[in-house]
This record gives structure tokens, C-alpha cells and sequence, in this order.
């Protein structure tokens, strides 16, 4: 029983040690928001097409019956890393066939429509959310948010944040490898 | 007399920190005080160690404006705390609620206080138990007085 006592001490420190561990972590982030959408269908929500835009609306019903996995990106013409994040979705889009549809979060139709003149259009729909009710269904925090939503409907994955860098888009590739959204590999 | 005029001033400035503008205000002075009431309870997802009553980012705003909406339809205060944390989680809350995940947070600051008294306790109850058996017993007191008999006694060279 004494001995038992004797190791108390050693006990703590191992498990204290591994808190601060823990939280010394560089990778580790706070802030981030544990999604509820993960592995739940996709949010309610239906919107109109962005005048000015050839592209049509989006809703719910466009996210189930699809032949595979599709990317939900919430952007915003006056989010300064959307454009960023832009030319890397567009490569994805173009080299490897992702089937990419967009949420306008709260942004001037007008802009937005010079927005993807200027940059080009990837996406295969968007939605305008103007008063960013949907981004509330979406649950999100801010812009760029994105999403890869299964054949189903069901939510497969979130990125918080523009996924711009080497280390953003490799994540990003490997959660969308295993989704299975890539009708062509990489390297290819 | 400046000087309570600053005080005066200073003592009022914490009121005026707040994020709610006029056109977001309900016409119904009970809906809008339990308006005031969830957002406090509700954690702004940017800002985040701020709730979202006193945030000034855009999606506190909108989350006030949904609260406030809410309201009017005639939802109950639960139901629409409910409704934000169906899309934010459990992290809007300020206040976690009582489950099997959170036990341990909510349980802890008791048990562990309860655990470092019961096991002081137990501890100083064995030495004193064990300082009271150290005390000879009748027999070995007769002994001791035999052998003390026998050689003589302790102070005698």
C-alpha cells in the first residue's frame, strides 16, 4: 500500500506532463470550432443564382443524387484570401475534375459577378447568401469555409480557413482523395 | 467636482460596450429582454471568449438578428438556444451542459478536493492509530519490569 503511494507523485506528473504537452503542440489550434456537420446531411437551405452570373442557384437538393463526393465553398469577392483560395480550387476543378459549387457569402451581387469575370468561374452553381442565413445553417464562423458533401447529401469533411499553402492543400487533397471527389489522381 | 464627473464618466463607459445597435432592437420590451438574455449564453464563433450580446463581428450580428426572429415566432428561450447550438454545437454555449462528456469537467472540481481530504484523512488516521499502539502493552510492561528487576535498576553502574 505504502509503495502504491510512493508512485502517486510519479502519476501526476505524467499525466500534468502530458497535458502541457498537449497543449504545447505547435499544430494545435485553439480556436478551432469542433464541427457538429460532420457525418449529419447537409444544412436546409436554398438559394438564388447571383445576377449577373451564368450559373444557376443552390440548394439542398442539389447536393444529394450526385454521381460522386461535391465541394461546397463559401466565398465572398471582398474576402482578400477567397482570391487566394480561388486559383487553387480552379486547379482542382480543371487538372483533376472536382465538381465544385459555391455558397456567395453576403456579398454585392455586382462584385461578385466582376469577381469571377475576373478570376474565371469554377463553380457549377452558386447560391447568393445575402443575409447569410444559410451560412448559419452551414454553422460557419467566417469566409473561406469549405465543404465536401458525399453522394448523399451527408457531410464528409470541413476546412476552416483559405486552403492556400502547400501544407492547406495537401490536407485538403487527402480529404478529398478518400472522399473519393477526385475523378483523377493526382500526379496525373 | 471634475473628478465625480470622471468617475461618473469611468463608471458609465462599461455600460456603453455594447453591440447592439437600435435597428436590431425588438418594438416588445420582454422579447428584446430575453433576447439580451440568450445572447449573453451564446459564445460569438469569431471573437470567442465574447458572447455574442456584447461582439461586434457580422456573424454576431446575424445570430442576434436569428435570436431575435426566433423570438417573435414564439419560440421559448430554450428552443432557440437549442436551434444555434443544432449548427455551432455545444462550443456557443457559455455554459456546457451536464453529460457524459463534460462529467468530468463539471464533476472534478469537487471530487478532487473530496479525494485529497479523504486520502489525508485515511493517512493521519493510520499514524495516529499507530502511534497509539506503540504503547507497551500489561505483559510487556511485566516483562520490562522483570528484566529491570533482574539486573538491577537502569540508574545503578
Amino acid at each position: 500500500m505504502k509503495r502504491l503511494f510512493a508512485v502517486v507523485p510519479l502519476a501526476v506528473a505524467v499525466v500534468l506532463g502530458g497535458f502541457f504537452l498537449w497543449g504545447l503542440n505547435p499544430e494545435r489550434d485553439p480556436s478551432e470550432i469542433p464541427s457538429v456537420l460532420i457525418s449529419q446531411p447537409a444544412p436546409e437551405f436554398d438559394l438564388p443564382s447571383v445576377p449577373g452570373v451564368d450559373v444557376p442557384g443552390l440548394g439542398r437538393a442539389d447536393l444529394t443524387d450526385n454521381p460522386g463526393p461535391v465541394v461546397v465553398n463559401v466565398f465572398a469577392s471582398w474576402c482578400v484570401p477567397c482570391k487566394a483560395e480561388h486559383a487553387v480550387l480552379t486547379r482542382f476543378v480543371e487538372r483533376h475534375g472536382l465538381r465544385l459549387f459555391g455558397i456567395n457569402y453576403k456579398d454585392e451581387p455586382e462584385d461578385a459577378a466582376t469577381w469571377l469575370s475576373d478570376l474565371g468561374n469554377p463553380y457549377e452553381r452558386i447560391g447568393s447568401d445575402l443575409s447569410g442565413r444559410a451560412g448559419i445553417e452551414w454553422g460557419i464562423s467566417g469566409v473561406p469555409e469549405t465543404f465536401i458533401v458525399g453522394r448523399d447529401g451527408t457531410v464528409l469533411y470541413r476546412y476552416v480557413g483559405p486552403i492556400v499553402g502547400e501544407k492547406a492543400v495537401a490536407k485538403f487533397t487527402t480529404a478529398l482523395t478518400q472522399a473519393g471527389a477526385l475523378e483523377r489522381e493526382l500526379g496525373s | 467636482m471634475i473628478r465625480t464627473l470622471f468617475l461618473i464618466i469611468m463608471l458609465g463607459l462599461p455600460g456603453l460596450a455594447n453591440a447592439v445597435e437600435p435597428d436590431e432592437m425588438l418594438a416588445d420590451p420582454n422579447l428584446e429582454a430575453r433576447a439580451r438574455e440568450i445572447s449573453r449564453e451564446l459564445r460569438c464563433v469569431v471573437c470567442q471568449n465574447q458572447d455574442i450580446d456584447s461582439s461586434n463581428a457580422g456573424v454576431a450580428r446575424d445570430l442576434r438578428l436569428l435570436v431575435r426572429e426566433r423570438l417573435t415566432t414564439g419560440d421559448s428561450n430554450e428552443a432557440v438556444i437549442d436551434f444555434v447550438r443544432a449548427r455551432y454545437g455545444d462550443f456557443v454555449l457559455f455554459k456546457p451542459p451536464f453529460k457524459p462528456q463534460t462529467y468530468a469537467l463539471w464533476i472534478a472540481p469537487f471530487a478532487l478536493p473530496a479525494a485529497a481530504f479523504a486520502i489525508g484523512g485515511i493517512l493521519l488516521w493510520r499514524a495516529r492509530r499507530r502511534a497509539s499502539v506503540e504503547a507497551l502493552s500489561d505483559e510487556e510492561e511485566a516483562l520490562v519490569a522483570q528484566v529491570l528487576a533482574r539486573h538491577g535498576r537502569g540508574d545503578e553502574k
